[in-house]
């Protein structure tokens, strides 16, 4: 019962009168206790190149340890981006240097690819935006036993080769998968009647499947440091859960949403492996149009000349992304 | 006018019980305050009334109405928590306004209702700051108002000055003081650990520990008479000593004690509370001789720490001209009138 008074000496803290006058609490430890233990700013542990005294035998510019690192990244990355980029503008039988740019661009095939690689990134991405964020909404916020483990295994999906997910889609919707295979046993009849698979929504519906927790990750990372006071608080000022998500939650999550949609945005327009392995013959993107050019017909020219637009595309958005993300305060 | 009533609350989280049948009104119009340590159910008890914790049995009930089974959301209390819970992406007015646009107050009126609350909290000149531009007291009394313009029957404070510094919690508890002579049809829940918050603010203090309620009265009551060995050294740090009663007193070490308050059976065991303020150094009526092992300069006071026959006791003295030393003798004394006799419990002290 009480405090014994041996103890209280210490944890009173003798520098810090309480101000609450006499009578103060003596073993409880208050505000200004804790703020006045914190006293003297915490040190600054001494920068590597700040104490020259011990490495004056190296002293070199400090561009010097950058070295290295720029120079694996030229030669393993930079040069063969940049043979690439001169193939290109490299024409293979005369004529000016952008004489392949031009047919590329001219050609039906380019158009429509490019046309479908943009409509199914954006579409893919709009998905992936909703979808993750009721999703995270869901595991976040919603308390529901296995919660944490369905939020582990979303760090785990990330790890997933791409293709598996179409291959599991195959296993379900393709002409031989489980779908058909449960509908031509009931009806009767020769064949199932999922054949979407190998359309463009096929292709769709397993980006989205894929690329949803990549939305959903950056998003449970800003619904955790999001104070549940202010949903509380809002609560019990009469706002109901719609408005909570839509007024509250939603604006603090923009930056996340900005974070993951951009990514998302930019590995669809590069997906390569979901569109080969869902066999869609009819669905052609700008990495598959390479990938034929290159492969299959032996074009390197043509096939460098969409990898270049292909290029262009990714770090056009990325810089996009970065000027919004920084007006938007990310 | 709306008051708040719990009838025998318990709540439970995985079955552990961090409410143990609550039994409390709050008139309406009343300030309480919910006083204990952290883990006492103090704050569990507030929670029950807003509706974030659904209790295991009992009923809640605001204004006369059972809302016990009622969402959050349709209660009508105003709510300020101890780090403001601001939405950090709205301006103060509009931060101010959402409950009223929640509420589906009649779009015209908003204006005035969040202008009227910005004045009354005194954060007027500040309606279109964002909240990181408001230092930790301007929040809060965004917060303030924020819970004020939905016009609560009930007001509920969650440790609301303990992100404060100490300056301005005082100051800020004489800003809620008179929030609340403006606003007195308002019921004041307060929740807080601060026993000069709760001393100083409410017209009742309930005294929460170990889940359970342990005393209720006004300040003064408390303060003078309390109840339990636990109020009497949560409330004002009192020196709980065991005594054995006699006819006229008690018999502490074997020295007999004269006192005016408290009745027990002669021969029975208690405890003897004793305001360290109340203690006089010298020679007096109940003297009390032992030895100092600690000194402690307050400013305006000193405390001494005195091992008085192997019972630590505290003792506040307005400051010394001659600081006694560490192992000196002395001796304390305080009047008959100024004691309280408590069942005894298991005491440390």
């Amino acid at each position: 019962m009480g405090t014994p008074p041996g103890g209280a000496p210490a944890a009173c803290g003798p520098p810090v009168p309480a101000p609450g006058g006499p009578g103060g609490p003596g073993g409880f430890p208050s505000g200004e206790a804790r703020g006045s233990a914190q006293g003297p700013a915490p040190r600054t542990p001494a920068s590597p190149e700040g104490s020259p005294a011990g490495r004056s035998g190296l002293r070199l510019p400090r561009g010097v340890w950058a070295l290295p690192p720029v120079a694996v990244l030229a030669l393993v990355f930079l040069y063969p981006l940049g043979l690439v980029v001169q193939q290109s503008l490299t024409p293979e039988d005369g004529g000016g240097a952008f004489d392949a740019y031009g047919s590329v661009f001219a050609s039906a095939a380019f158009r429509e690819a490019l046309w479908t690689t943009v409509w199914l990134a954006v579409g893919a991405t709009a998905g992936c935006l909703v979808l993750g964020f009721a999703l995270a909404l869901v595991i976040a916020f919603v308390p529901f036993p296995g919660a944490r483990a369905v939020a582990k295994f979303i760090d785990v999906f990330l790890s997933f080769p791409s293709f598996l997910i179409t291959l599991a889609l195959l296993f379900i919707y393709g002409s031989v998968g489980m779908a058909n295979g449960v509908w031509t046993d009931l009806t009767g009849t020769a064949e199932g009647p999922f054949r979407f698979l190998a359309t463009p929504w096929g292709v769709l519906l397993a980006e989205i499947t894929y690329f949803t927790p990549f939305v959903m990750r950056p998003l449970l990372a800003a619904f955790s440091q999001l104070d549940t006071a202010q949903l509380e608080v809002a609560a019990g000022l009469g706002a109901r859960p719609a408005r909570i998500v839509r007024r509250v939650i939603l604006p603090e999550a923009l930056p996340a949403l900005a974070a993951g949609g951009s990514l998302v945005l930019v590995m669809c327009l590069n997906e390569f492996g979901i569109v080969l392995f869902t066999g869609a013959k009819g669905v052609t993107t700008l990495p598959m149009l390479v990938y034929g050019k290159a492969i299959l017909e032996s074009d390197y020219q043509a096939a460098c000349v969409v990898a270049v637009v292909n290029i262009a595309i990714s770090v056009g958005l990325f810089g996009l992304y970065r000027v919004v993300s920084k007006r938007a305060g990310a | 006018m709306s008051g708040i009533r719990f009838e025998g609350v318990s709540v439970a989280y995985d079955g552990a019980t961090v409410l143990d049948s609550l039994d409390l009104t709050v008139e309406p119009g009343e300030v309480m305050a919910l006083l204990g340590p952290s883990g006492s159910g103090k704050t569990t008890a507030l929670r029950a009334v807003a509706g974030f914790v659904r209790p295991a049995a009992g009923r809640v009930l605001i204004g006369g109405r059972d809302v016990t089974a009622l969402p959050p959301h349709r209660r009508g209390i105003g709510m300020v928590v101890q780090q403001y819970a601001l939405f950090p992406h709205m301006r103060v007015e509009e931060n101010v306004a959402f409950g009223l646009k929640a509420r589906k107050t009649p779009r015209a009126e908003i204006p005035g209702r969040v202008a009227e609350a910005l004045d009354l909290t005194g954060m007027a000149a500040y309606a279109k700051r964002y909240p990181r531009e408001l230092s930790g007291g301007q929040q809060q009394r965004v917060a303030i108002a924020r819970a004020l313009a939905i016009r609560p029957g009930v007001l509920l404070l969650d440790e609301p000055l303990s992100a404060l510094d100490a300056q301005l919690r005082s100051g800020m508890l004489a800003e809620l003081a008179r929030l609340h002579r403006e606003l007195p049809e308002v019921s004041l829940l307060y929740v807080t650990h601060d026993q000069v918050e709760a001393l100083t603010l409410a017209d009742r203090i309930a005294v929460m520990d170990r889940a359970r309620l342990q005393d209720c009265g006004t300040p003064q009551e408390l303060y003078r008479s309390p109840r339990t060995e636990f109020t009497a050294s949560f409330v004002g740090n009192a020196n709980l000593l065991p005594v054995t009663v006699a006819d006229a007193g008690a018999v502490f070490a074997g020295r007999p004690l004269a006192l005016d308050r408290g009745r027990a059976a002669p021969g029975s065991r208690a405890t003897l509370c004793v305001r360290p303020h109340l203690l006089g150094l010298g020679d007096g009526p109940n003297a009390l001789s032992g030895t100092i092992a600690e000194v402690q300069w307050r400013g305006s006071t000193h405390r001494l720490y005195v091992d008085v026959h192997g019972h630590r006791v505290k003792a506040d003295l307005p400051e010394l001209r001659e600081t006694p030393a560490l192992g000196d003798r002395v001796t304390l004394h305080f009047e008959p009138r100024d004691a309280v006799l408590l069942a005894a419990g298991v005491s440390d002290a």
